[in-house]
């Protein structure tokens, strides 16, 4: 069996190589680039924002407790049913029970990155139900049987001509490549879907504590319908998805929006407090918001880290990432990838199976510098790599640092190294890039930079 | 012990040990944003918008038609009801689908086409079969050029979304600021009694999802109409 680690390196090396992949992120990231800018640049002071809405986060998670709990009280006040999931295991027990209870077949999704943390359609699946995501994206990459790409784009790495081969071969129509039909051909299929659907399945961007409302954002308008058509509504949603106040909105709204996808606002950003009320036109008769921890109180017991629950998954960082860009989404093995993934799926999944993804790094600092809830993300990486050495460091670890020590505490050795070195280097031609070479990792793709004929010792005793 | 009792047990065992504050990397003390919510003065931070209510208009149809909704101007309910029966032999509308109001009733009225009423209930795949909804709403953003309905006030939750054509009938004095000042009006016109849905409509649906190639009309309206009178 491969291991996390073995799958990412095997899975990064091809992808390294793969110039139409690159071709294809380059382009996708391009244009989310210029929007991004014009729309940061709106903003009349984008760095006060950003610092508001650090610490509005910073507020809701360190008194995650009352906030929850006033959540709770408002949503159940107007006749919600909330759950609570301890575990992945756990919210999908929930969800099967409402199935079962409401006798349902059919399940429309919107995009909910958690039903993809807790593996929900592959259960539900198995369950023999029929579970249909509604997303463009999402549809997508179900019909191909894969997990999506990115976490706001989940096609991201498909051209156009990849996704009519696709929808010409599994939904047996004979569709063009272009952009506008085959966006057609997914509105019909679901149209069906939404008007047939037993239960309506959605996550959440934010939840109200004031007002006991989660706000879901979208731009396609299947979450507005998944919310509306089908007699049953189930929304998971992680605990630190809280804001205290409704006018927090105010401001988180367009800052997701920025960083998501660069629009100012996307096109539907909705605010559901409860299941159709008195008097309502329409609307699900049940509503039930299930809230997840699966293990984010270990991340909260982090103090150094906890600020990796102020994400708001807006996918920014992932898209800056010089490693994400190379590598791509689906080489992490990960709900979460990039940066953000690569520091909170340690804590979610466990150190030791998962801290390879912190050495994925350049160490530029590009996903901290964008975060717009100021999550100090590069530090978390380091972090992460220490943490793992002090629980479990392995015995070349240890040895390498003791050999470290030992010559380091020498002059008279010290001095032999770069002597040995120039010596070794000379010999080096012979075997460098080849697989007897002992710096082979380095060499197969990269030159070795040149020990110097001279330390700076020599140089200054010779001077006299 | 109940689940929700263990989660909230581990929150509080985690929140004994204070995190640091936004910004730095040692804890500096509890930390208590500043009186109030530091999103109230949002304004401060957002995208500006000018204060007189001309601006605001201005900025209102701009930001609009940049995400490809239509504006349209009537001087009078009569006009009003003109424009509908412009839109309504352009587009070739057999039916269509509103709710009761005080703008949508004569104009839709005006307009001798079947109607489908969502209050109090209504047939899904009826609705589904009409070439335009026509609903009110709760106020125009022009900071975001959104159109903020709820379902209250704009027929229910499916009616801004289900027809390929919606049309908004607003009037000019609609036009607010900002999102700060739309969540003001929430606050003040429905007090602790919120409606189940609240939406800001922002353009006509869209995705990029192939190639970030903007296509319109993903599963919502293709297109966006918005009416001033």
């Amino acid at each position: 069996m491969s291991s996390a680690v073995d799958q990412f390196k095997e899975q990064a090396e091809i992808l390294t190589h793969d110039l139409r992949h690159r071709a294809i992120i380059q382009t996708a990231l391009g244009k989310y680039e210029v929007v991004r800018d014009k729309s940061r640049g709106a903003f009349l002071d984008y760095a006060a924002a950003r610092q508001a809405a650090a610490e509005t986060k910073w507020e809701a998670v360190n008194h995650l407790d009352t906030h929850l709990e006033e959540l709770v009280s408002k949503l159940e006040a107007r006749g919600t049913k909330v759950h609570w999931a301890g575990t992945g295991e756990q919210a999908r027990g929930i969800i099967s029970g409402i199935l079962r209870d409401k006798k349902a077949r059919s399940i429309i999704k919107s995009k909910a990155m958690t039903s993809e943390e807790i593996h929900l359609n592959h259960a539900l699946e198995q369950e023999g139900y029929e579970v249909v995501e509604s997303d463009l994206g999402e549809y997508i990459v179900q019909l191909k049987h894969e997990p999506p790409y990115h976490i706001v784009f989940p096609a991201m790495h498909l051209t156009r001509g990849d996704i009519r081969d696709l929808f010409n071969r599994e939904l047996s129509i004979n569709s063009s490549d272009s952009p506008e039909e085959l966006t057609m051909v997914a509105r019909r299929v679901m149209r069906q879907k939404y008007l047939s659907a037993d239960v309506g399945f959605t996550g959440g961007n934010f939840a109200v504590a004031e007002t006991g409302m989660i706000s879901i954002t979208e731009n396609e308008g299947n979450a507005r319908l998944t919310a509306a058509l089908p007699k049953t509504m189930v929304t998971l949603l992680g605990i630190e998805k809280v804001l205290p106040r409704l006018d927090d909105l105010a401001l988180f709204l367009p800052m997701l929006a920025t960083s998501g996808t660069g629009q100012a606002l996307t096109c539907y950003n909705t605010m559901y407090g409860g299941p159709r009320q008195p008097g309502e036109s329409d609307g699900p008769e049940e509503w039930h918001v299930i809230l997840l921890d699966n293990r984010r109180t270990e991340l909260l017991a982090d103090p150094e880290q906890r600020d990796s629950l102020h994400c708001i998954r807006c996918g920014a960082c992932l898209n800056v990432c010089p490693i994400f860009r190379n590598v791509g989404g689906h080489t992490y093995g990960t709900t979460y990838s990039g940066p953000v993934g690569a520091v909170i799926t340690p804590h979610l999944r466990g150190l030791q199976e998962w801290k390879h993804l912190s050495n994925a790094s350049s160490l530029c600092g590009a996903c901290t510098e964008t975060c717009p809830v100021k999550i100090d993300l590069a530090h978390h990486l380091l972090q992460n790599r220490r943490n793992s050495v002090r629980q479990k460091a392995s015995t070349p670890w240890k040895l390498g640092f003791r050999a470290m020590n030992f010559v380091f505490n020498r002059p008279s050795l010290y001095a032999l190294i770069p002597k040995f070195g120039r010596l070794g280097q000379m010999l080096h031609p012979l075997v460098k890039g080849t697989r007897l070479d002992p710096a082979y990792a380095w060499t197969k793709t990269r030159e070795t930079p040149q020990i110097a004929p001279q330390t700076f010792k020599e140089w200054w005793k010779e001077r006299g | 012990m109940t689940e929700r009792e263990k989660i909230l047990g581990r929150i509080r065992e985690a929140l004994q040990v204070e995190a640091p504050r936004p910004g730095q990397h040692q804890s500096h003390g509890s930390l208590r944003p500043a009186a109030g919510a530091p999103a109230a003065q949002a304004r401060a931070w957002l995208p500006p918008v000018g204060e007189s209510a001309a601006d605001q208009l201005a900025a209102f149809r701009i930001n609009a038609m940049n995400l490809k909704a239509a504006v349209h101007e009537a001087a009078n309910l009569d006009a009003l009801a003109g424009l509908l029966r412009s839109l309504a032999a352009e587009e070739g509308w057999k039916k269509i689908a509103t709710h009761q109001g005080c703008l949508t009733g004569d104009a839709c009225g005006a307009l001798g086409l079947p109607v489908l009423q969502t209050d109090g209930g209504y047939d899904v795949h009826s609705m589904e079969q009409c070439d335009a909804a026509i609903t009110e709403c709760d106020a125009l953003v022009a900071q975001t050029g959104s159109v903020l309905v709820t379902n209250r006030s704009a027929g229910g939750r499916a009616l801004s979304v289900l027809p390929p054509h919606h049309v908004v009938l607003a009037r000019r004095e609609q036009v607010l600021r900002d999102l700060p000042a739309a969540f003001q009006l929430l606050r003040q016109k429905y007090g602790a009694n919120y409606p189940s849905m609240i939406s800001f409509i922002t353009g006509p649906s869209r995705t990029g999802d192939i190639e970030r190639i903007l296509v319109l009309g993903a599963h919502g309206p293709k297109k966006l109409t918005i009416c001033l009178v």
